[in-house]
């Protein structure tokens, strides 16, 4: 069977989600096709195409694609939908947005946020904020599919497939990019990064994110996270959110300073390999998840652990 | 301009959920359930447009059990004008729900279709992007701004990295992310007043459309637990254990 993923991209980069979720096509599909649709974006090309396990790169390059806009970006994707068993995207801001409205042109029940393929059909998905894992076949001939990428390992860089430019389908010109605010960092991607440090209510204030938390982030190289409740009292921009319905990470290790833990929290962070809570109160269910814990104000410990890692 | 809110009714987002002995399902025998939270900050941005004088009247449908009636009232207490309850199957999936709410749109000649991102339950994330799709209706997903405009709809959507704004030609499908607005604390009187708004009941079946579902659930399951680890008493042994026991710190 043949599988279409859409790449994720900026026009300049290729992310590294999509490495991600070329992993997860090749569970179930024996040949991947990767479609890169963008505008001046034949380096993200060249970049899928070193991807380890994909056969092809196919080129849509149109202003139309430029922004991600869901209308053109869906009507492409069933234009070139013919011989293939799937079609998938990971399960970022442009995968969400635009997959199901292809699953609806194409007819299709789309699987979202699929974490293990266990047959061609068959598919496992989180629900229920990450408490239940749901096992379903799809009856549909084409699976249209949102790929969790945490669930999977990047793909190598150590291929070279044959780059192929495809024809833009008609634009339904329905809608029109006006403006972007993007937060620029010198920091690690949130959902891609090796270490989150991660800050809750506790914190008490923005200042106070800046003052203990860059500093462990940047002592560290971690990308900077934040719980809900830290990101609607303004401490946090909400891009920062991790939880059911903010980023799910799953990093080598996270590190939760003043977060209680509520389970739509957990929900977007307990896959990581190493958790680490730093809370005073006891009993705060984040415990209940961390591998390691240290009951302490965090105005003590954060800047001790900051230092200790400036001194080893 | 007319606005239609889907809500939907959902297992209350402090319930805990199990999975039934045999994992078919998930118990919901004497769990609280309540609109969904997305859908409640789409009800009250509806209702926020209509205050400001942008839209004419705002609507909600809800489509599943006979009890979703109540999921109706708590959107009529926000100030939604009036329900529509169709009921016939209680489990849907996203694309079925899509279709029958397509036929609603076209009936009610509705402008504006507001729904919630996702339901909390099933996590899917689709209902919107399809009607779009159905509709061939531009769509503004994760919204957490939405300005009106004579023929277009503005919203600032929030992305991985940040925001973006687009202009839809209407009519549009905006789904709407937790800080689009928060909603309104329900008083008394317009509790009362939302038992008396009109509630008008039709069956899944005159809608006319295959509501079979495509996907068969085979298995629920918990995922395995983390367990609890230990509690340190410093941040030396706090180091000392991540480069030596965890080996995630060089």
């Amino acid at each position: 069977m043949k599988a279409l993923l859409l790449a994720e991209h900026d026009n300049i980069t290729l992310k590294d989600a999509t490495a991600r979720a070329v992993t997860a096509a090749r569970e179930l599909a024996d040949e991947v096709h990767v479609l890169v649709a963008g505008y001046e974006c034949r380096a993200v090309a060249e970049s899928a195409a070193k991807l380890d396990g994909v056969a092809k790169v196919r080129l849509a390059d149109a202003v139309a694609y430029q922004h991600m806009l869901p209308e053109p970006l869906a009507a492409l994707l069933q234009s070139l939908a013919a011989g293939y068993g799937a079609l998938l995207a990971p399960s970022t801001s442009v995968g969400r947005n635009v997959m199901p409205r292809l699953a609806a042109l194409l007819d299709v029940m789309q699987i979202s946020d699929m974490v293990a393929a266990t047959a061609p059909d068959t598919f496992k998905r989180p629900i229920f904020a990450g408490n239940i894992i749901e096992t379903v076949r799809s009856s549909d001939a084409t699976k249209v599919i949102t790929v969790r990428t945490t669930a999977y390992r990047a793909a190598p860089r150590c291929g070279s497939a044959p780059i192929e430019p495809v024809t833009a389908a008609a634009d339904p010109a329905l809608s029109s990019f006006v403006g972007e605010e993007l937060s620029k960092s010198e920091r690690a991607e949130l959902t891609t990064a090796r270490i989150v440090v991660s800050g809750g209510r506790a914190l008490q204030s923005r200042e106070n994110f800046q003052k203990f938390l860059e500093p462990l982030a940047d002592k560290l190289g971690a990308a900077l996270g934040a719980s809900r409740a830290a990101v609607d009292a303004g401490y946090a921009p909400y891009d920062w959110q991790v939880g059911q319905t903010g980023k799910i990470v799953a990093p080598d290790l996270y590190i939760a300073i003043g977060i209680s833990g509520a389970i739509q929290h957990l929900a977007g962070m307990k896959d990581s390999k190493v958790i680490v809570a730093i809370n005073s109160d006891a009993d705060a269910p984040i415990f209940e998840v961390a591998d390691y814990g240290l009951v302490a104000d965090l105005n003590k410990v954060v800047p001790e652990l900051t230092a200790a890692l400036s001194k080893a | 301009m007319k606005i239609l809110v889907p809500v939907k009714r959902v297992v209350d987002f402090n319930a805990k959920v199990r999975v039934k002995p045999d994992g078919t399902g998930v118990e919901l025998a004497s769990v609280k359930m309540s609109i969904n939270p997305f859908d409640e900050i789409a009800v009250e941005e509806a209702v926020r447009l209509k205050e400001k004088g942008k839209a004419s009247e705002v609507v909600c449908v809800s489509i599943g059990a006979p009890q979703a009636e109540e999921t109706l009232r708590t959107a009529l207490a926000i100030g939604a004008d009036r329900g529509i309850l169709i009921t016939g199957v209680a489990e849907l999936e996203p694309l079925a729900v899509a279709k029958a709410l397509k036929v609603v749109v076209q009936e009610e000649q509705a402008q504006l279709v507001i729904l919630g991102k996702q339901a909390i339950d099933y996590d899917c994330d689709q209902t919107g992007q399809m009607l779009a799709g159905l509709l061939n209706w531009p769509q503004g997903t994760f919204a957490s701004k939405v300005e009106v405009e004579p023929d277009a709809v503005l919203v600032t959507r929030e992305v991985d990295g940040g925001h973006q704004t687009v202009r839809l030609k209407l009519p549009a499908i905006v789904t709407a992310d937790l800080r689009l607005n928060q909603p309104r604390y329900l008083s008394l009187p317009n509790i009362m007043k939302a038992k008396k708004k009109p509630v008008a009941k039709k069956s899944l079946e005159a809608l006319g459309i295959d509501v079979r579902p495509r996907l068969e659930i085979l298995k629920m399951a918990e995922p395995p637990h983390r367990k609890a680890g230990v509690k340190l008493t410093s941040v030396a042994e706090l180091i000392q254990k991540l480069k030596t026991e965890a080996g995630v710190l060089s």
